[in-house]
């Protein structure tokens, strides 16, 4: 297994190690309901050192990701982050992925862990003009302290304004307790927060010195258990469950990150297809009505058809009740109506509700 | 981790408590600790029959379902239905939150329990 920088520091912390799609990381700590708690309530800190980076360079970076985004990189600023899918021709979702626009010639990309190989090798495939793609996830540590806490404790550690980082804006040459890092406001838990990408090899001291400042605000590491559940009450897709090459990001309610107004992009037939002709299903949240705990990949039925799968279920720890997300036959997904989950022999019955399920909490202004 | 000496368990990791021909069945410690925190669990009916090895009862955590597998077989007489409403009980006293009681149909069975002993080791293999 891969290892973090900050996995003998996990290990000290009394965090329980798995193997998450190659990488040693810490599940929990102290437990999933308590992180959960904590970040929600004051603030958390997660490694995220996994992740992958992927920088993108030269006078046609912007025509390039033009064409392999989905979202309109045209009408980004410096500075600014943007979330946006890269599809597959038939509109299949290759992975989902945050933008930071350094310069119109310079983005870098930060991407799932599990795709960070075969993102990069569909970019290369496609690169064109005078373009170059660099994976540069060796290069980076990236720590997320999230909860409504967050700016309070980092604060305390920079001498920048972090009012001046605002909502899915980044700064690259912030220091943060004297170690260099590029800092944004973005985030993975439905809270206000930061991301911080540093040097691996500052990345323990960087670890260590938030931790420290955080403490008499309770700051708390936070392991990937915890980290899942914040984003499911939040109804924030996690590939591999609400997106896939499989799932088009019309039919995951991603729409609004699908420019089909600007020229051509890779996905933008089949999609623009899609988008006439009605997608075919739809994710929607669920409750239980009836006694039973819904997880991924459980069958969902109507009146005993099948009508769909589980994207994510569970305990939304905020709202103390067992929810989901499921992917289903549009027909079904209204409001309101009642819907079947296969749990082993039983098929408890659900409601169809809004989502998130929580509410964001973020600091747009 | 926590064994106590006074009953007999399972390779999966159940405990059974055994007065005369009824059997009071849970999880144990080293079940709990690893599964995390349990925040559901699937009970069986009352006068449900079971055989030794079989599904029983499920319980879930944030991360993972388990199955508890009968350790014996038997008619269900008693389900612990306080678990319905607050699972975490399995978390707080693997020992004292039993799961389900059985009407034990084949005691000897009962020798293919393990003791302790032999418990500590399963889960020392499995470290």
């Amino acid at each position: 297994m891969k290892k973090t920088p900050l996995y003998d520091l996990h290990l000290a912390a009394g965090g329980k190690i798995i193997d998450f799609g190659g990488w040693a990381l810490p599940v929990e700590y102290e437990g999933i309901l308590k992180e959960h708690e904590t970040v929600r309530s004051a603030a958390g800190l997660f490694d995220v050192s996994h992740m992958g980076e992927i920088l993108v360079q030269g006078p046609d970076a912007e025509k390039f990701l033009q064409k392999m985004l989905t979202n309109d990189i045209s009408t980004m600023q410096d500075y600014q982050v943007y979330y946006t899918l890269m599809c597959y021709p038939d509109g299949g979702v290759v992975d989902d992925l945050i933008v930071y626009r350094y310069k119109p010639d310079h983005y870098l990309l930060v991407v799932n862990a599990a795709n960070t190989a075969k993102d990069f090798a569909w970019l290369k495939e496609h690169e064109e003009g005078q373009v170059i793609v660099t994976d540069v996830s060796e290069q980076y540590a990236q720590l997320a302290l999230q909860g409504p806490l967050a700016q309070t404790i980092l604060q305390a550690l920079t001498a920048t304004n972090l009012n001046e980082v605002k909502f899915f804006r980044f700064l690259p040459g912030l220091t943060v307790s004297g170690i260099p890092a590029l800092v944004s406001r973005t985030g993975y838990t439905g809270e206000d927060g930061f991301e911080l990408y540093v040097e691996p090899a500052k990345a323990p001291e960087l670890w260590q010195a938030i931790l420290a400042e955080g403490q008499k605000h309770g700051l708390k590491p936070i392991g990937l258990g915890a980290r899942d559940t914040l984003r499911f009450e939040a109804a924030l897709p996690l590939y591999g469950h609400e997106l896939s090459p499989e799932i088009t990001p019309l039919e995951a309610g991603l729409g609004m990150f699908v420019k089909l107004n600007k020229a051509d992009f890779i996905g933008k037939e089949a999609l623009a297809k899609q988008k006439a002709e009605g997608v075919p299903r739809k994710l929607v949240g669920f409750e239980m009505i009836e006694r039973g705990l819904p997880r991924s990949e459980y069958e969902v039925q109507k009146n005993g058809k099948s009508i769909g799968h589980v994207t994510t279920g569970g305990l939304a720890p905020s709202l103390k009740k067992n929810v989901g997300l499921a992917l289903i036959e549009s027909q079904y997904a209204q409001e309101g109506e009642t819907i079947e989950i296969v749990i082993r022999k039983n098929n408890p019955q659900a409601r169809i509700i809004p989502k998130p399920f929580y509410q964001k909490r973020y600091k747009k202004t | 981790m926590n064994i106590p000496k006074n009953l007999k368990y399972t390779s999966s990791h159940e405990w059974v408590r055994i007065e005369g021909n009824t059997v009071f069945i849970g999880i144990t410690d080293y079940a709990q600790e690893h599964l995390g925190e349990i925040v559901f669990v699937e009970l069986p009916e009352v006068n449900d029959e079971v055989t030794k090895g079989a599904p029983l009862a499920v319980v879930e955590s944030v991360k993972a379902a388990a199955d508890v597998y009968a350790p014996l077989s038997g008619t269900v007489s008693e389900v612990n239905e306080a678990l319905l409403d607050n699972p975490e009980l399995v978390n707080q006293d693997p020992y004292e939150n039993w799961i389900v009681t059985l009407e034990i149909s084949n005691p000897a069975e009962i020798e293919d329990l393990l003791d302790p002993a032999e418990y500590e080791k399963v889960c020392e293999q499995e470290e």
